[in-house]
């Protein structure tokens, strides 16, 4: 699942242009919907971008599982366990798929995967603002695969004829997975809609504490929200079509109906469509708030940075002993 | 031995019939409570090909204690998820060494988690699965002999992979071999309830079940030598009792607190 744009700091995005020609050239392929392949030629701030993304992408992907894996274990049935626990392998299996096009990104600079795990950790790599939040009740396993999912196939689906060849095709099957993942959060949806009043109660009050989160998945409108926005260079270099507020009203489109269809509501009064400027209109989440949590000042930032870390740590000697290569037959 | 091909026809001979629940309430809890632990990994694996790997093995090997626990439901016992998330501790007939906790913390929060303890245990149970499924394809039971069957098409890949780990582990550094050893060396000191049947072990061999108690151990160390040379020279131990006679340590406590705490919170609820 993932993501918005990169807001941060680091990243070259000056559009210093090393040698005209091949710019032109690599500009004519990617306007006649060329794919770019790990060893071609790309400008600087295009590869930095692409890192940027991808790898948070990939740990967006990793750092996601931590909040529905709370739930794995105590999933309430035999085939919900087995359902969740499938669910929290591919997005796994995501992060891998990605970090392993990341890798390839980064080779050039003689960096590798422990570079991205650890620039995580020491808080340089952000993660995606929705996996900074708590989880309380089961209803947030089934919150996080309907509608933070929703919004992960919403924003990919948006990059899925992005202009780099190896994220293109690793888009195309994580997409395909994340609909089986928003069907999975659906069933876990509808199951607590239509259950007893505890069921119903705890999944209103996840949605209520979801809200917000929801909104700011897509990032803010523009750049002087936050500070900065690599919107307009994705876009320039064809790697998503649509902005970051296009997206959230397309969330909006596909999801309020239904939220509204199972008699649950939005902690938002002001909500509501506007028909003549063919949009939603809503109360903005807290910017601010966002800028904190994307800074690992969220409420669970630390708590899931640390099972990361104790994860990395713990196992240093499973990794170096298996980089010892001394294998037997 | 004659063969029993329905439940109906199992529930007409009740010896027959307690003898044959005890046996797969042993194969459904060792099944599920490994297939816990191995679910309270998940994100924490020592890399992510393995999270993804190991991810697929507990998922199979619970998929295998929902078959088992389904021939207990065929045989009147309750429904399936009662059978996994209602039952009392002091009638869990799991092997002790598999409610072990992973480690130091817990899955939420500080988990330290020993590999090689996982390494270890998961080498050992897939190990005696292997041979305890094998010998219930010849099992009087028609329908447990045809889940066995099942069970061992995807199984020896679960097996092979906890060999390739112990291998590695073994023959690579110091520390690592260190590590599986005293992992090993604590393991038969508390393996040894896993591989008996419990209080209806004459029976379960009587009625043709299963092979002896005797002959499933010899058969195991036999498999477990192929793989590891050097075994501990001590007998294998039940130091803290016997799961399969319903003796269970804290570490079941809280795995079953743990996997039924959504399932409790509303009885009446459909998940």
């Amino acid at each position: 699942m993932y993501n918005y744009l990169e807001y941060g700091s680091s990243g070259d995005s000056r559009g210093v242009v090393e040698d005209q020609e091949k710019y032109d050239q690599f500009m004519a392929r990617i306007e006649a919907g060329e794919k770019i392949e790990a060893d071609d030629w790309m400008p600087e701030d295009y590869r930095q971008g692409l890192i940027k993304l991808i790898s948070m992408h990939g740990i967006s992907e990793i750092m996601g599982a931590l909040p529905e894996k709370e739930w794995t274990p105590k999933a309430p049935t035999l085939k919900r366990k087995l359902g969740i626990m499938a669910k929290v392998q591919d997005e796994m299996g995501h992060g891998q798929l990605l970090l392993r096009v990341a890798e390839d990104l980064m080779k050039p600079y003689g960096k590798d995967r422990g570079d991205i795990i650890e620039d995580m950790l020491s808080g340089d790599l952000k993660f995606h603002n929705v996996f900074h939040m708590p989880t309380k009740t089961w209803a947030d396993a089934g919150m996080v695969g309907w509608l933070v999912d929703g919004a992960a196939i919403i924003s990919q689906t948006n990059m899925l004829d992005a202009s780099y060849g190896p994220y293109q095709r690793a888009l195309q099957r994580i997409c395909q997975e994340e609909v089986f993942h928003a069907q999975h959060g659906e069933a876990i949806i509808m199951a607590l809609a239509e259950g007893t009043d505890y069921q119903r109660e705890i999944l209103q009050e996840s949605l209520n504490r979801w809200w917000p989160s929801l909104l700011m998945f897509f990032g803010p409108a523009s750049a002087e929200t936050t500070g900065s926005s690599k919107q307009d260079i994705m876009i320039k270099y064809k790697i998503r079509k649509s902005s970051n507020e296009e997206l959230r009203q397309a969330f909006l489109d596909k999801y309020l109906p239904r939220v509204f269809s199972l008699d649950l509501t939005v902690p938002d009064e002001t909500v509501h469509y506007d028909e003549e400027k063919e949009q939603w209109v809503y109360q903005q989440p807290d910017w601010n708030e966002f800028k904190q949590i994307i800074k690992n000042k969220g409420p669970r930032s630390k708590e899931r940075l640390r099972l990361r870390e104790i994860a990395y740590e713990n196992n240093r000697w499973v990794r170096q002993a298996l980089a010892a290569d001394k294998v037997g037959s | 031995m004659t063969e029993v091909l329905t439940a109906e026809e199992a529930k007409k001979d009740a010896a027959y019939l307690t003898a044959l629940k005890e046996l797969i309430y042993q194969l459904a809890d060792d099944d599920f409570l490994i297939s816990f632990r191995g679910s309270e990994w998940l994100g924490l694996a020592p890399h992510i090909e393995e999270d993804v790997a190991f991810s697929s093995i507990t998922q199979n090997t619970m998929g295998h204690a929902f078959m088992f626990y389904q021939l207990l439901e065929d045989l009147g016992e309750g429904e399936i998820d009662m059978l996994a998330h209602e039952r009392h501790p002091s009638v869990r007939r799991n092997g002790i060494y598999l409610e072990k906790k992973n480690g130091e913390g817990n899955y939420l929060e500080e988990p330290y988690y020993d590999w090689a303890l996982t390494v270890v245990r998961n080498f050992l149970y897939e190990t005696f699965k292997k041979v305890k499924l094998e010998a219930i394809t010849k099992s009087s039971y028609k329908p447990l002999a045809n889940i066995a069957g099942k069970v061992l098409m995807e199984q020896p890949y679960h097996l092979a992979h906890w060999k390739i780990w112990m291998k590695q582990l073994l023959n690579s550094t110091e520390e690592a071999r260190e590590r599986i050893e005293a992992r090993l060396n604590e393991a038969w000191e508390e393996f040894g309830d896993v591989l008996e049947y419990g209080t209806q072990a004459t029976e379960i061999e009587h009625f043709g079940l299963i092979i002896g108690e005797d002959e499933l151990k010899e058969r195991w160390i036999n498999e477990v030598s192929k793989t590891i040379e050097n075994l501990p020279s001590t007998p294998i131990g039940k130091k803290y009792g016997s799961g399969r006679e319903g003796e269970h340590t804290e570490d079941l406590d809280q795995a079953l607190n743990t996997l039924s705490e959504v399932y409790m919170s509303d009885k009446e609820a459909i998940w």
